[in-house]
């Protein structure tokens, strides 16, 4: 089995952000890190390499920085990885990021699966993974909360969709397109990872290597626009602490504020 | 032809609430832009539902139903909605921000080369342009967007609109779509539904959470959590930590990967207050956090709050509930 797990680099969960006059968001000296969601479709992927034999091609798109979630991604177990970078790609929405993956994803010849996290912890949008689907032509199998089976022969996966009612099980056909929810415990780099991963180099594929013209692709071949980011008006919460001689006194007390706040 | 569309999301028959908070949105929408709302059903079997969607603010309701359709299937939606979106030209297509709608969302998108705005909390017309403010890193900045190109696609933010009240005197037309489908194009198939809300209140829709973390010390100490959310009507909850412990599972968790929600009122009961849980709590009105830490971090997004033992206080606060006739259940 090939599967290629596309990646985001993205601002630590705990950084504190900021937005200067023009719009620039900075995350001060805060790591950068493999999107979270992204690992857990790592270490399904891996998973499915140690059952099934074959091998995960890993893929960002970013800058050459980006370079460095690759081989977290590679120290954790993936094979091979990919730098789609072009100067070009800057600002790019979620569409046109399918547009651009999935170039690479056909370049790549014989995939059996495309598996990423169900969104970015940046972008929050949840996009890419149907846009690439359709972009790709393959079934869209989105919100993954367990792998049932996959019949590498036949040809098909069953997996567990995790909706707001319940969990939908659904059989598809390979090739397909797959995102995760939080399906597992992701794995710590190994230290023969680790120093694989510093020896690798890291190829790096352009607009023209994925045959993509640059009309097609970045903030010209992009419909949605974001001009303004600001950080939301800062609630100020102060913590009324409720204290009382028993619990049911403050119980007593604490409905009577909630009464008021009209919330019950 | 109406230019605003609403693509009526439903389960087993029943459209969810997030689905008519999306339909006020569209009516104000169209109202601005001048000109109508259509939304469109789809479904395996007779939709009833269709008047409901006039009463609830909509001018046209298109209607297609075909048995290829009638579970949630991504390719054969999208291939129906993206065959009617190029007839019918809207202008802006709002969708529920679900799972489905922003699948859907983005495959439409895709479809048609423009773009979706996800998880609107504010929708406006400015110069005839549709501005969608929505939420990005994790709700820690905001972002002014819109769709350089028509269809605009928006999704909706659960709770973030009010509900429109029913007006049954409304006066709609519905339309029926024939489509020829070939049920051999979508290979997909659902196998199996495995139902998990049942008798219970789904943590989207809740308007008041109580949620539980490490401070409950194993899995039997979620009972008086359990109890305390039967009185109040409400949904439960739960931080990674202990989702990861096995104490509850999955389907619980709040926070950056599980749920995010939007109650009325979030009860954090021992929980410390990590970043990676708080993300998950956009736009709680009133938290109340019950610890016995007085350091705890929740206590800085905590409204009201009690530093002592859940064990003493959440019984207390269900048996004061139930003395004032409050409870629910």
């Amino acid at each position: 089995m090939h599967i290629v797990v596309p990646i985001k680099q993205t601002p630590d969960t705990t950084a504190t952000l900021t937005v200067d006059a023009s719009g620039r968001i900075s995350w001060g000296d805060a790591p950068l890190i493999v999107n979270p969601w992204d690992e857990f479709a790592i270490e399904e992927s891996l998973r499915l390499k140690e059952k099934f034999g074959g091998r995960v091609t890993v893929i960002t798109m970013g800058p050459e920085s980006a370079k460095e979630a690759l081989k977290q991604a590679v120290a954790m177990g993936c094979d091979e990885a990919i730098l789609l970078h072009d100067p070009a790609f800057e600002g790019s929405d979620a569409v046109v990021t399918a547009v651009i993956l999935a170039a690479a994803i056909r370049k790549l010849g014989a995939v059996d699966l495309v598996f990423m996290g169900k969104e970015s912890v940046d972008g929050n949008s949840a996009q890419v993974p149907p846009a690439l689907a359709r972009r790709l032509g393959w079934p869209l199998l989105a919100y993954v909360g367990k792998i049932r089976e996959i019949d590498p022969a036949g040809r098909t996966i069953v997996v567990e969709r995790i909706l707001e009612e319940g969990r939908q099980v659904v059989r598809a056909p390979l090739p397909a397109v797959l995102s995760a929810m939080q399906m597992n415990e992701p794995r710590y780099p190994s230290f023969m990872g680790i120093r694989k991963a510093a020896r690798m180099s890291i190829p790096v594929w352009t607009a023209a290597d994925l045959g993509l013209a640059l009309e097609q692709v970045g903030a010209s071949a992009s419909a949605a626009r974001w001009p303004v980011v600001f950080a939301p008006p800062k609630q100020e919460v102060r913590c009324e602490f409720i204290q009382g001689e028993s619990p049911e006194e403050i119980a007593r007390l604490l409905v009577d504020r909630l009464l008021a706040e009209k919330v019950l | 032809m109406s230019h605003v569309w609403v693509w009526l999301e439903q389960f087993q028959g029943k459209i969810p609430s997030i689905v008519w908070e999306t339909m006020g949105v569209a009516r104000r929408l169209a109202d601005a832009l001048g000109t109508g709302v259509t939304a469109v059903w789809i479904g395996g079997t007779i939709a009833d539902q269709a008047g409901e969607a006039i009463a609830m603010g909509a001018d046209v309701v298109q209607v297609i139903e075909h048995p290829a359709l009638a579970d949630f299937r991504f390719e054969p939606y999208l291939t129906v909605l993206s065959h009617l979106v190029k007839e019918g030209a809207p202008q802006v297509i709002l969708i529920g921000s679900t799972a489905r709608g922003r699948e859907l969302a983005g495959g439409l998108a895709a479809e048609l080369g423009t773009a979706a705005l996800v998880d609107a909390l504010e929708v406006s017309v400015e110069d005839g342009r549709v501005i969608a403010i929505r939420p990005i890193y994790e709700g820690k900045l905001f972002a002014r967007t819109y769709v350089e190109r028509s269809p605009a696609i928006v999704t909706i933010r659960g709770r973030a609109f009010p509900k429109p009240d029913p007006d049954p005197g409304r006066k709609g037309e519905i339309r029926r779509v024939s489509i020829e489908l070939d049920p051999l194009a979508f290979p997909t198939e659902v196998l199996e539904w495995i139902q998990e809300t049942e008798g219970e209140i789904s943590l989207n829709e809740a308007r008041i959470v109580v949620g539980g973390g490490r401070g409950v010390g194993g899995p039997e100490g979620f009972e008086p959590l359990r109890e305390l959310a039967r009185a109040l009507g409400a949904a439960l909850g739960a931080t990674r930590a202990v989702v990861d412990a096995g104490w509850i599972p999955y389907k619980y968790q709040v926070g950056q990967t599980g749920k995010t929600i939007s109650p009325d009122l979030y009860i954090a009961c021992g929980i410390s207050g990590a970043i990676q849980h708080l993300s998950g709590l956009r736009g709680v009105k009133v938290i109340v956090a019950i610890n016995k830490d007085p350091e705890a971090p929740i206590f800085k997004v905590a409204r009201y709050g009690v530093v002592d033992d859940l064990f003493k206080i959440v019984p207390a606060l269900t048996a004061e509930l139930r003395r004032r006739g409050l409870a629910k259940g």
